[in-house]
């Protein structure tokens, strides 16, 4: 067993918080890891990246090779365009859908969007909004790593003892938030694919996730809304509407 | 015996502190900031450890010196570039020899993810005469330590400890060991060995040279050393090259020898050249070992292949994929194409930050001169040169700033300006700027007094606030010409006049820019 898995993101977006759930349940499962991370002058709102490694034998190099990566797990779209061709060609794309726009010549979203909608093997999440209804909008990361953790080796309570560890100095208030962000990534992840795997095109599941409030979705019932998405007289209002809770939304007979 | 999750500088830090650490010695530059910050954090509350962030790193080398004259075990850690700094102190301290352990640990930055350029910190271990570790991993990281102490301590030599970018800043687990007892003092007495008078210096240079087969053979035997005869394919990796070596061919019919410690294993090298037909070279960083072996003429019978021979790119960072082409294997297929045209995301100046108004009232105060240009430094404000700002024009050294604007200045330039940092004024920009005032040179000086060195992750700065002052004022500037702004929005046409008075004086003149780091205050 071995996973290579690209982070990306934004300086200051909290990738090394991510690296550091990931390494210690890697450590905590008794894996050889390697995590090579950027430091210094990039960190200042620069593009930036760490390379994440762990299996069940001794690891060489801490650099990913290109055509190694089975994950790029990014905050932010954009920079998964980065780094998607270390990815071999059964690697999986998990991101956040929000944009981060520091730069003039940021490309329109939706283009973006586009792009990552023609991997089949992804798991896209709208990190702003999941994170604000876990309490708090820094919290992107966490809502990132638990969209990821369907596609990590650790059960999902491991993870969450050190998404608490990395934010015991800050309170309990601060760890139930993160804690909770991770809960609603996960559950937005697992719903995002089964949406996907019941045959809902890539920017319409998207599109959905976010209409949809995240504290009150329900990955079992993802097949259902399959099918009123499928229906274009039923998608209309709730793709145009504002946000709406799922749990009011469940389509009749599901 | 635990597992802890470290980096590559925090392994170096761990490994100093249980070889029995009495002091660590430092200035930030990346990727060598987490040593020293590692050793401090972890030995605050035990005490026993001396941890003070130095002025620079001929200072850091120094102290590192003392502490070791006077018995006890001293690490002293610099990136690459701060080796230069500290050459002096260095190269006579191979002379003088030591007593007490001396580890410098340096991490070098191939690639230049962080630096001014991507020199090699091995030549400096030739030149010095010294011996020289390589770890490719965390556990060697951490490991060799306690190898590198008692072997300064064997060899009454300083030992370099060589890092990249790499194995710097990345982690893994870690196995740790019961520490060893710091050493008692005591101080050397030995006057003829550190005082370096051309009759005393001769003896010492001579006793170094004369230790040169020990480190010879050290090497040969040395467990970091291991060479493995097989195929007519020889491979030579030095460090971390050997970790993108076993990436793509673990378990190969190649031979290989895999050197981390030197001067280089003479013996081993000749078994291995004799062996093969072709020999390919890896190494992060210089052609070091490369074109040792090659020599001016080349290898009868074996060709030598690597950075001089375009295998391997002459310059930047290795990583697993270079050194797959060099080995002649195929590129793995991936899922995707590289995007060519991707927007790129550089680096920037935080939001609100103050440099950003220092530079917005220079560049308006110099607007009404013909594309004048700015002498600038090295820390966050240098990210200045980028638009939108473009305010800085130039970036060579720390202090250089003053230096060179005092150049120019000599050669008829007007108005030479220079925008330094306060950290790196501490640095390298005082002695300059005595200089210049000795010298009554036209010049001006911004220090952009931010209360902190921000570029590495805010650390303490040496000669901010009221010290600052008063270091400018006793390098003999003129207590009119050192004014103080407080660069904010607000107070934009005001600082723009102040700075355009003094670019009206004919002499020397310090701008003091004085706003705390966002960064700093966050953090604190």
């Amino acid at each position: 067993m071995d996973k290579n898995i690209i982070l990306a993101g934004v300086g200051g977006q909290g990738i090394l918080s991510i690296a550091f759930v990931i390494d210690n349940a890697a450590l905590a499962s008794g894996f050889e890891f390697k995590q090579a991370e950027v430091h210094g002058m990039a960190q200042r709102g620069g593009a930036v990246q760490s390379h994440l490694r762990y299996a069940d034998h001794e690891i060489h190099s801490d650099l990913i090779p290109k055509g190694a990566a089975d994950l790029v797990l990014s905050v932010e779209p954009l920079e998964v365009m980065r780094y998607w061709h270390y990815l071999r060609p059964d690697g999986w794309i998990v991101s956040s859908v929000t944009p981060y726009v520091n730069i003039p010549d940021y490309p329109e979203p939706e283009r973006v969007l586009a792009q990552l909608a023609t991997f089949p093997s992804c798991i896209l999440v709208d990190g702003a909004q999941i994170a604000k209804a876990a309490g708090n909008l820094r919290a992107q990361n966490m809502v990132a790593v638990g969209a990821a953790s369907l596609r990590l080796d650790f059960p999902e309570e491991l993870l969450l003892t050190y998404v608490a560890a990395l934010f015991e100095r800050k309170g309990p208030a601060i760890v139930e938030v993160n804690q909770q962000a991770f809960r609603l990534g996960r559950i937005a992840g697992r719903f995002f694919r089964g949406l996907v795997e019941a045959g809902v095109p890539v920017p319409t599941a998207v599109e959905l996730g976010r209409r949809l409030a995240p504290e009150t979705l329900d990955p079992a019932l993802a097949a259902d809304w399959a099918r009123v998405v499928a229906d274009p007289e039923l998608a209309a209002p709730i793709l145009q509407s504002e946000e709406i809770r799922a749990c009011d939304q469940v389509p009749v007979g599901a | 015996m635990s597992r802890e999750i470290l980096l590559g500088d925090e392994a170096v830090g761990l490994g100093a502190i249980h070889s029995g650490l009495s002091g660590v010695y430092a200035y930030p530059g990346t990727p060598s900031t987490e040593i020293f910050e590692f050793v401090e954090r972890a030995t605050k509350h035990m005490g026993g450890v001396h941890a003070f962030w130095s002025t620079n790193e001929k200072v850091a080398y120094e102290e590192a010196l003392g502490m070791s004259w006077a018995g006890k075990r001293a690490l002293v850690c610099m990136k690459h570039v701060g080796l230069n700094v500290a050459a002096d102190a260095f190269m006579n301290s191979a002379v003088t020899g030591t007593n007490g352990g001396l580890v410098l640990a340096v991490a070098d930055d191939p690639g230049m993810h962080s630096s001014q350029n991507e020199q090699d910190s091995r030549y400096f271990a030739q030149f010095a005469l010294i011996p020289c570790l390589e770890p490719r991993n965390q556990q060697e990281c951490y490991d060799m330590m306690f190898e590198a102490f008692d072997m300064s301590e064997e060899l009454s030599l300083p030992v370099m400890v060589r890092l990249v970018t790499r194995i710097a800043h990345s982690r893994a687990g870690v196995e740790t060991r019961a520490a060893r007892d710091p050493n008692p003092l005591n101080p050397s007495r030995d006057i003829k060995k550190w005082t370096l008078l051309p009759s005393n210096a001769r003896v010492q240079y001579k006793h170094l040279t004369e230790k040169q087969p020990e480190l010879l053979r050290r090497s040969e035997a040395s467990r970091f050393n291991e060479l493995v005869l097989a195929g007519k394919r020889g491979v030579i990796t030095c460090g971390i090259a050997d970790n993108y070596y076993r990436e793509n061919l673990a378990g190969g019919d190649d031979s290989v020898l895999a050197i981390r410690q030197y001067p280089v294993p003479v013996e081993s090298i000749r078994r291995l050249v004799e062996h093969v037909e072709e020999l390919l070279v890896l190494e992060d960083g210089y052609p070091l070992v490369e074109t040792m072996i090659r020599g001016l003429f080349g290898l009868a019978g074996v060709r030598v292949a690597g950075r001089m021979t375009g295998e391997l790119p002459r310059t930047g960072e290795l990583d697993p994929d270079i050194v797959r082409e060099a080995l002649g294997l195929a590129p793995r297929p991936t899922a995707h194409a590289a995007a060519d045209d991707l927007a790129n995301r550089p680096p920037a100046l935080c939001k609100g930050c103050p440099h950003t108004d220092s530079f917005r009232a220079l560049n308006e105060a110099l607007s009404s001169f013909d594309n004048p240009q700015v002498f600038s430094d090295i820390g966050c404000y240098t990210l200045a040169a980028l638009p939108p700002l473009e305010a800085i024009h130039s970036c060579v050294a720390m202090g250089a700033s003053i230096g060179m604007a005092a150049g120019a200045a000599h050669a008829g330039y007007t108005p030479a300006v220079a925008a330094i940092g306060d950290s790196t004024f501490s640095h390298g920009g005082i002695t300059p700027l005595l200089s210049a005032v000795q010298q009554g040179v036209n010049l001006n000086v911004l220090v952009l007094d931010n209360d902190t060195v921000g570029m590495t992750g805010t650390q303490r700065s040496m000669s901010t606030g009221e010290t600052l002052d008063q270091i400018i004022l006793g390098a003999g500037v003129a207590r009119e010409h050192l004014r103080v702004i407080t660069p904010t929005p607000r107070n934009h046409d005001a600082n723009v006049a102040v700075i355009r008075e003094e670019l009206a004086y004919d002499g020397p003149s310090v701008i003091i820019a004085r706003r705390s780091c966002l960064e700093a205050i966050k953090k604190a």
